[in-house]
């Protein structure tokens, strides 16, 4: 089951993030608040090398133009579905005043033109769940990383390839509620899957890669996304002219364990254990990664890991501050009721049928070397030392790299001049 | 062989520094993982240096760790000047420590250094002299140069 084969290469990476051109005025703010280092700015437009975006959305909130937009689908999209489902990621239930409640945005969200909405926070509890029979039953290796962050996942294959067996392979929540959901309604109404379209509400660009091109198997559940920030204005106007009787209170009610998922160190509140971490940002995270990489990390047996601070509430899509969402959730959580909905021995007999489970393991995607053959791999990285030294090592940034030691990786790879460097050159003309 | 495919690093590690403690490790694995060597390799080599790191800290005033990667093969030489090691047979023990509990209690010295760089290394030699110091080699079979 773990091959560690990375995956093939040439492989074109779909990104949801594009650049547009007319718009971006070159000023780098993207390219230094890049986490990989993924961005260029070449001839003054900025540019994404899709071999190291991990989708995380820090360059869309960094641009100051709005240059870069998440290319999630557009609201009004007509669809090709006999039967449309919007399926909201949580995150959507703290996005509003706390007097709007679930119940008022599934209603709203229909009169947006879905025929159904469904409620993810169960699959979330499900999923809680699984993971506390798996942290059971797991003999190792130690620690085991959470699967729900498609930026983490991302991050982790392409800068940490060594530690892909670390990720736990269970479903991610989302996905188990689009199949159910679908499932359901395909009995329910008696139409073939394919005339069923499910649309995910998220606040999260990486999560709209993910179900275009998931890391984990074939196909998503999911046949679309739609950013909350994008939806939220037709939502509100929606839910605001509601009336009476246009929704019920005890219908599809979420449950308050499943939507603490998306507020960070939710999952391990949940296992209420003394050796789970949560952890988030990538500075945090790197950190934490490169632990247990050396295996420092012994006491530590489940690291919950977002790369959005606070966790999903602090995507870049959503529009509530993430302190606040963080607020509100618990407020939900609390009007809601934190006991179980689901039973848990029912939860254990559909885990041991092996339905909670990844349909395959997540695999290494390792940045490409300097040269496939390792010998001039060696003399490459030496090279890019030599002209590492002759640099000033400020990181400016103005010659379109993020930083000096990506300047000279460029130098090596042929893209770049060393006289391309703007400092030296400044630096060569006012010395005497 | 050709001096231009060879790596080879140089690294002072100091004794008592807790704080700088694994910041070798993670400059050799960004190294590796950048000339490409295979992810589990890249591995073997962070969990073997960071120990090798941490026992020259723990037990040693200080220490030169003397890094060669080919691309068929990897070694690492750690020498350092300190304590020693009284009885290498028990120190290879998983389990066996003479940390202080101070040490402990800072999550350190459970044992399991030596053993664990023995687990990552294809072959490891350790002399010791008592009063002196130790010298560990390690070495990790890489492969055929070609990425896998």
């Amino acid at each position: 089951m773990l091959e560690m084969e990375p995956e093939a290469e040439n492989i074109r990476y779909y990104h949801t993030l594009k650049i547009l051109e007319e718009k971006c005025q070159g000023r780098m703010r993207c390219m230094r608040k890049c986490p990989t280092q993924a961005i260029r700015v070449r001839r003054g437009k900025a540019h994404i090398l899709e071999e190291l975006c991990i989708d995380c959305g820090e360059c869309i909130n960094a641009c100051p133009e709005g240059a870069i937009v998440p290319l999630t689908d557009p609201v009004e999209q007509t669809s090709k579905f006999k039967c449309r489902v919007a399926i909201p990621s949580p995150v959507l239930y703290s996005q509003f005043s706390v007097d709007i409640h679930p119940p008022e945005i599934f209603a709203g969200l229909k009169k947006l033109g879905f025929d159904y909405v469904g409620d993810a926070s169960s699959a979330c509890e499900a999923m809680s769940m699984a993971l506390r029979i798996y942290l059971e039953e797991h003999t190792g290796p130690w620690p085991v990383i959470s699967s729900f962050c498609p930026a983490v996942i991302r991050f982790i294959q392409v800068e940490y390839p060594g530690l892909t067996e670390h990720i736990i392979p269970l479903e991610v929540p989302r996905e188990l509620a689009a199949k159910e959901i679908k499932l359901e309604l395909s009995r329910k109404l008696n139409l073939p899957l394919e005339e069923i379209g499910a649309i995910y509400l998220t606040s999260c660009p990486a999560k709209a890669v993910s179900i275009r091109q998931p890391a984990e198997k074939e196909k998503s559940w999911f046949n679309g996304s739609i950013s909350i920030a994008d939806i939220y204005n037709p939502l509100l106007s929606a839910i605001m002219s509601l009336r009476e009787g246009e929704f019920e209170d005890d219908l599809n009610q979420p449950s308050a364990i499943g939507m603490g998922w998306k507020v960070l160190g939710g999952t391990c509140s949940f296992l209420e254990s003394g050796n789970c971490v949560a952890v988030s940002g990538i500075v945090e995270l790197t950190r934490i990664l490169d632990d247990i990489e050396k295996s420092k990390l012994r006491e530590v047996k489940y690291v919950e890991a977002s790369f959005c601070p606070e966790g999903c509430i602090g995507g870049p899509l959503a529009v509530e501050n993430a302190y606040v969402a963080r607020v509100k959730t618990i407020r939900l959580e609390d009007r809601y009721g934190k006991r179980p909905r689901l039973q848990e021995e029912r939860v254990r007999q559909l885990y041991h049928e092996g339905h909670y489970f990844l349909e395959r393991r997540i695999q290494p995607r390792p940045i490409k070397p300097l040269h496939p053959d390792i010998a001039k791999s060696i003399a490459l990285m030496k090279e890019k030392e030599k002209i590492y030294n002759l640099l000033p090592r400020v990181d400016c940034g103005l010659c379109g790299c993020p930083t000096c030691l990506t300047f000279a990786e460029d130098v090596v790879k042929g893209l770049l001049d060393i006289s391309d460097c703007l400092y030296n050159s400044i630096r060569r003309r006012s010395s005497p | 062989m050709n001096d231009d495919s060879l790596l080879d690093l140089e690294f002072e590690i100091i004794g008592g520094d807790f704080n700088q403690a694994g910041r070798v490790s993670t400059r050799l694995k960004s190294i590796l993982k950048e000339v490409g060597f295979n992810p589990q390799v890249v591995r073997r080599v962070a969990i073997s240096t960071y120990e090798a790191e941490m026992n020259v800290v723990m037990y040693a005033r200080r220490g030169v760790l003397r890094f060669k990667a080919s691309p068929q093969r990897i070694s690492i030489v750690i020498e350092d000047e300190g304590q020693g090691i009284e009885n290498i047979e028990m120190a290879m023990k998983e389990g066996y420590s003479t940390a202080t509990d101070e040490m402990r209690e800072m999550g350190f010295g459970a044992g399991m250094g030596l053993p664990n760089i023995k687990r990552n290394s294809d072959r490891f030699e350790i002399t010791s002299e008592i009063g002196k110091g130790t010298r560990l080699k390690v070495t990790i079979i890489a492969g055929d140069g070609t990425r896998s």
